[in-house]
């Protein structure tokens, strides 16, 4: 099974979601956990997995033979990213606007555009005890995050439960990432920029046609923004983390809170549970 | 005219709390919102809306079924797999190359610009604002980005305002790199966590892959002021200035934000509002040299 945590606003507790809910789980299960937030991927702080296998990711961008060009310009008129420009009879290649999608080596008449690879990325798997540990990380100044996220999914054993730490946001980089998954976990906060976000979010996984439900983080006592919401929409709420300096301490030194507050196990537990009743209806 | 970016590696570090009580003190500034995907500054502003506009960041393909003859060039041609064996075009995968476009022997596909999102000019309490709304799922932001920086600087050069204020998007990519390119200053917002940190460092990564100048605030520091002291240390071994912390009392925050205020017109004198108020005025210093 594959599930996605991810959530419109950032810093709402993705990856406090996914980390304590993947190391319960696999006390007990084979669980995988993948890091799809690229730009800025967390996970590993605080499983500290031991890493077996680091490999660059590389995307194909043009390279021009400028003794066959001829300046006809077909290839930078038609180049829909602006990663071409032909000035007087040469070609320049602006590489992080490329998208990769072949079409200047295709159109060029005089065989004169070539490939080459681009790094723009790192990928690393490794183990957490027995869970599998997946991740890519987005080398800084590049523009894209997509490549990445695809290349890190295509490396996933598809074996027990799949966790996808997902990207924050609403964009291509999210859709990327939880497109394929069985069910999808919001993760907000109770405060008019959470409220807001996640219904973003809603509306990005209810155009994509998937099942979800949402965990309110920092729910605090007597605060139902997000809970009166998700009545009105008939939203299954999977959880509610309650306000806790004590977790946001823990969080800040990177150890997990299952790990040292013991009756979050439980709670964790419980969101897989809710999960699974979900995805078999 | 001066433009200040602010931005954060890891999300919900206040950026969007920080550049509003911001706003409060520069009373008058253009303010303009980059956060496109998750655009919140409107629910404090209560903006009152002059000017939107539809935003194209891009074509999409369509096969036109009635002259096509199947011959699979277009799938031949298609690097993202966006075009299913049945011959249609599957919208989110489309990245609008134009490649099966110009291939299609019976050029039986069209190819037009969507509809990526929304641009709103408008009026504020605090001064003139602009903001996005990206349609859900769709790329470009980057280019989303651009536009909101474009017209905030069209209407501060209009109307002589001498400061604009940008709240940035999380992470490190296409957005953020549209948010930053050629901004006079850019504060980053932290937290004092081993994520905050680690997404810190990539952020001051590429802040100097684009030569860019900028400060560091630790927000909620004293949720580990270990991790915070990290911070300052970190920050002077790359010479990057270290602008302030604040201290996490999430009620001021919270109680402001549900009041529809920014945190200084909530309590001027609420511990976060004192902090914030004096990183200001080094900002202040620093915008006027």
């Amino acid at each position: 099974m594959k599930i996605a945590i991810a959530s419109g606003k950032g810093g709402t507790g993705k990856s406090f979601i996914a980390t304590n809910l993947a190391y319960a789980l696999s006390e007990n299960l084979q669980v995988s956990l993948v890091d799809c937030d690229v730009e800025e991927p967390n996970a590993y702080l605080f499983l500290n997995p031991e890493f077996k296998e680091k490999k660059d990711i590389t995307v194909k961008v043009p390279v021009i033979d400028n003794s066959k060009c001829t300046g006809c310009r077909l290839c930078s008129t038609h180049c829909e990213f602006h990663a071409l420009i032909t000035v007087k009879d040469k070609t320049y290649v602006f590489e992080d606007l490329c998208h990769g999608c072949g079409f200047c080596m295709r159109i060029c008449p005089h065989g004169a555009i070539g490939e080459k690879d681009k790094i723009v990325g790192e990928f690393s798997y490794g183990f957490v005890g027995r869970m599998d540990f997946y991740m890519g990380k987005m080398k800084v100044g590049t523009e894209l995050a997509t490549p990445v996220i695809r290349y890190v999914k295509n490396q996933v054993k598809d074996r027990g439960v799949v966790i996808f730490d997902s990207p924050p946001g609403t964009s291509c980089p999210v859709v990327e990432t939880i497109e394929s998954c069985d069910f999808v976990v919001l993760v907000t906060e109770p405060s008019p920029f959470g409220l807001n976000d996640l219904k973003l979010a809603v509306e990005t996984v209810r155009s994509l046609g998937l099942r979800f439900g949402v965990v309110e983080n920092r729910a605090m006592e007597g605060v139902n923004i997000i809970k009166d919401y998700l009545n009105r929409e008939d939203i299954p709420l999977l959880s509610e983390i309650p306000l806790d300096r004590e977790i946001a301490e823990v969080y800040s030194h990177g150890k997990l809170a299952v790990r040292e507050i013991p009756s979050y196990r439980d709670k964790f537990l419980k969101i897989y549970d809710e999960i699974v009743k979900r995805v078999e209806l | 005219m001066k433009e200040l970016v602010v931005i954060s590696g890891k999300g919900g570090t206040g950026k969007t709390t920080f550049v509003l009580a911001l706003g409060s003190i520069f009373k008058g500034s253009v303010l303009a919102d980059c956060d496109v995907d998750a655009a919140d500054m409107f629910l404090v502003l209560n903006p009152e809306v002059k000017e939107s506009y539809d935003f194209s960041g891009g074509k999409k393909a369509f096969i036109d079924k009635t002259n096509c003859t199947e011959c699979g060039k277009c799938i031949e041609v298609c690097e993202y797999d966006a075009i299913s064996p049945d011959f249609v075009v599957d919208e989110v995968k489309c990245e609008g190359c134009g490649s099966c476009v110009y291939f299609c022997p019976e050029k039986t596909i069209e190819f037009n610009e969507v509809v990526s999102g929304k641009v709103f000019i408008s009026e504020t309490r605090l001064g003139p604002f602009v903001h996005a709304r990206l349609k859900p799922g769709m790329e470009n932001s980057g280019k989303l980005v651009s536009k909101v920086r474009n017209e905030a600087k069209k209407i501060a050069i209009e109307k002589g305002k001498e400061i604009i204020l940008t709240d940035g998007s999380p992470g490190v990519g296409c957005p953020v790199i549209s948010s930053i390119s050629g901004a006079d200053y850019v504060v980053v917002i932290t937290e004092p966590t081993v994520s905050g940190i680690h997404d810190l460092e990539r952020v001051i990564d590429l802040l100097q892959h684009f030569k860019i100048t900028g400060g560091v605030v630790v927000n909620k520091w004293d949720l580990n002021p270990d991790k915070s002291l990290e911070i300052e240390g970190f920050c002077e071994r790359l010479g990057v200035d270290f602008l302030g912390k604040i201290p996490y009392k999430i009620e001021d925050v919270l109680n402001a934000m549900n009041n529809s205020q920014t945190v200084i017109e909530y309590n001027p004198d609420c511990e976060v509002a004192k902090a914030i108020k004096n990183i200001s005025a080094r900002l202040r210093n620093i915008l006027n040299n």
